[in-house]
């Protein structure tokens, strides 16, 4: 029986008809009164708006005369959204303007605060003009609160949004980042890791490596960590298996590079070394596994001529 | 499925085609113990290339079999592990430890050759 299993939704229904019936006539004429008095008195709610953000002490990325240029033009947007009930235009402007702000370190909470604080700024300044005619006000209010709060909702998605893309864009950019394995020698590989590794690039790095030692037939691999700054217990973790399913795959794994701090983290949360190889630096490993590998290296008796430079004669 | 085990000189490959029941593995098992006597092998390969899952019961047989072999006095190698394998039994913890493995068949012999010219040379 669907007409009655949901009598919430029934009600809501009547509630949102009601609405307009005794709104519609007098809204669209108070949102008009509401917008002449926001154009009329545009100059002094700005500097109090402007005033109120210096005294809440936000925004302090940027200097005083930069909030009241923006503080203008948000003003601006903000009526224009009120008279015209579209936020096309606000939306493509809070994004512009997060794209300006957010390299600036602008916090989430600076911006959601200073629009909150136009609204009060704005709601109050709609107290004192219609003190004496509570009824009014409170039709002023109506029409007012909602499409303010849209202003506030669309300006906070707009700024949280142009956030996420650039979160998206940089993980993009970090995985375009891919962790070459190259081949030195016949049958040896080197995989250099720089910058941090999180659980995700970890198993890409893992996937790469046993793919590359299939591909090169590969017996020794030098992974070089000289490049990661910190390692926490999942990634160390994560190295061990991957030396362990190299190993499956037959092939000797050496890690370089293990910092002092590394090799002291590692210690200390207890991760099973056991079964890694370590030398200090690149050159150690590569020696090392030239040396696995009966690889020997000889200077030759004549020196081939390095170009660019010119023997004096 | 039973495995073909071919002997090839001083070595016996067994050559896994296809996925094995727990039955298949431990007459596997029995088939090389009894063939490493037979044929007096040196060394032991077995080659899992066609396999794309090793649960931890298989992992554990070859470690037996491995175990066992070397007491029968031959070598095992354990080739042809898939990457993605060889990581999803890291992550189960099954490791293979102690048993030598080897990318394919050919670094197998190659292997197992390297090791009895070694055995050679010390006796």
């Amino acid at each position: 029986m669907p007409t009655d299993t949901n009598p919430g939704s029934f009600q809501l229904k009547s509630i949102i008809e009601k609405e307009p019936m005794r709104s519609t006539a007098s809204a669209t004429a108070l949102l008009r009164e509401l917008v002449e008095h926001l154009r009329q008195h545009r100059t002094e709610l700005r500097e109090e708006w402007a005033r109120r953000i210096t005294e809440a002490k936000v925004l302090t990325a940027m200097s005083d005369a930069e909030i009241f240029a923006e503080a203008t033009s948000v003003y601006d947007n903000y009526v224009a959204a009120l008279e015209t009930g579209t936020f096309e235009a606000l939306q493509t402007y809070s994004r512009n303007l997060s794209e300006r702000i957010i390299p600036r370190g602008v916090e989430t909470h600076e911006v959601i605060g200073i629009v909150l604080l136009l609204r009060d700024v704005l709601a109050r300044s709609l107290f004192t003009k219609y003190q004496s005619d509570f009824q009014l006000l409170n039709q002023i209010l109506d029409a007012y609160e909602p499409a303010a709060n849209r202003i506030a909702n669309t300006v906070a998605v707009g700024f949280v949004q142009e956030r996420e893309r650039i979160i998206r864009e940089q993980q993009e950019a970090i995985r375009e980042l891919s962790t070459p394995v190259l081949q030195v020698r016949e049958r040896l590989l080197i995989l250099p890791i720089i910058g941090v590794i999180d659980p995700q690039r970890a198993r890409q790095l893992t996937e790469q490596l046993l793919r590359g030692i299939r591909a090169n037939r590969a017996r020794v691999v030098v992974i070089d960590i000289t490049g990661v700054a910190a390692m926490d217990s999942h990634v160390a973790n994560h190295l061990v298996q991957t030396v362990e399913a190299s190993r499956l795959l037959g092939a000797t794994v050496i890690v370089t590079g293990l910092s002092p701090e590394i090799a002291q983290t590692l210690v200390k949360i207890g991760v099973d070394l056991g079964k890694m190889n370590t030398v200090g630096d690149l050159q150690g490993g590569i020696e090392e596994a030239e040396r696995l590998l009966g690889y020997k290296v000889v200077p030759s008796e004549a020196p081939g001529q390095i170009p660019g430079i010119r023997e004096e004669p | 499925m039973a495995v073909p085990i071919l002997k090839q000189a001083q070595y016996l490959i067994a050559t896994i085609q296809s996925a094995l029941t727990d039955e298949d593995l431990l007459s596997l098992q029995t088939a090389l113990v009894e063939k490493v006597g037979k044929f007096r092998s040196r060394g032991v390969i077995v080659d899992v290339t066609a396999l794309d899952v090793l649960d931890s019961f298989a992992s554990r047989t070859l470690r037996d079999i491995a175990y066992i072999i070397r007491l029968r006095g031959a070598e095992t190698v354990i080739v042809g592990v898939q990457p993605e394998v060889a990581f999803a039994m890291v992550q189960l913890g099954i490791t293979l430890e102690k048993v030598p493995t080897a990318l394919d068949l050919e670094e197998g012999l190659a292997y197992l050759d390297k090791k009895l010219q070694h055995a050679r040379a010390e006796t």
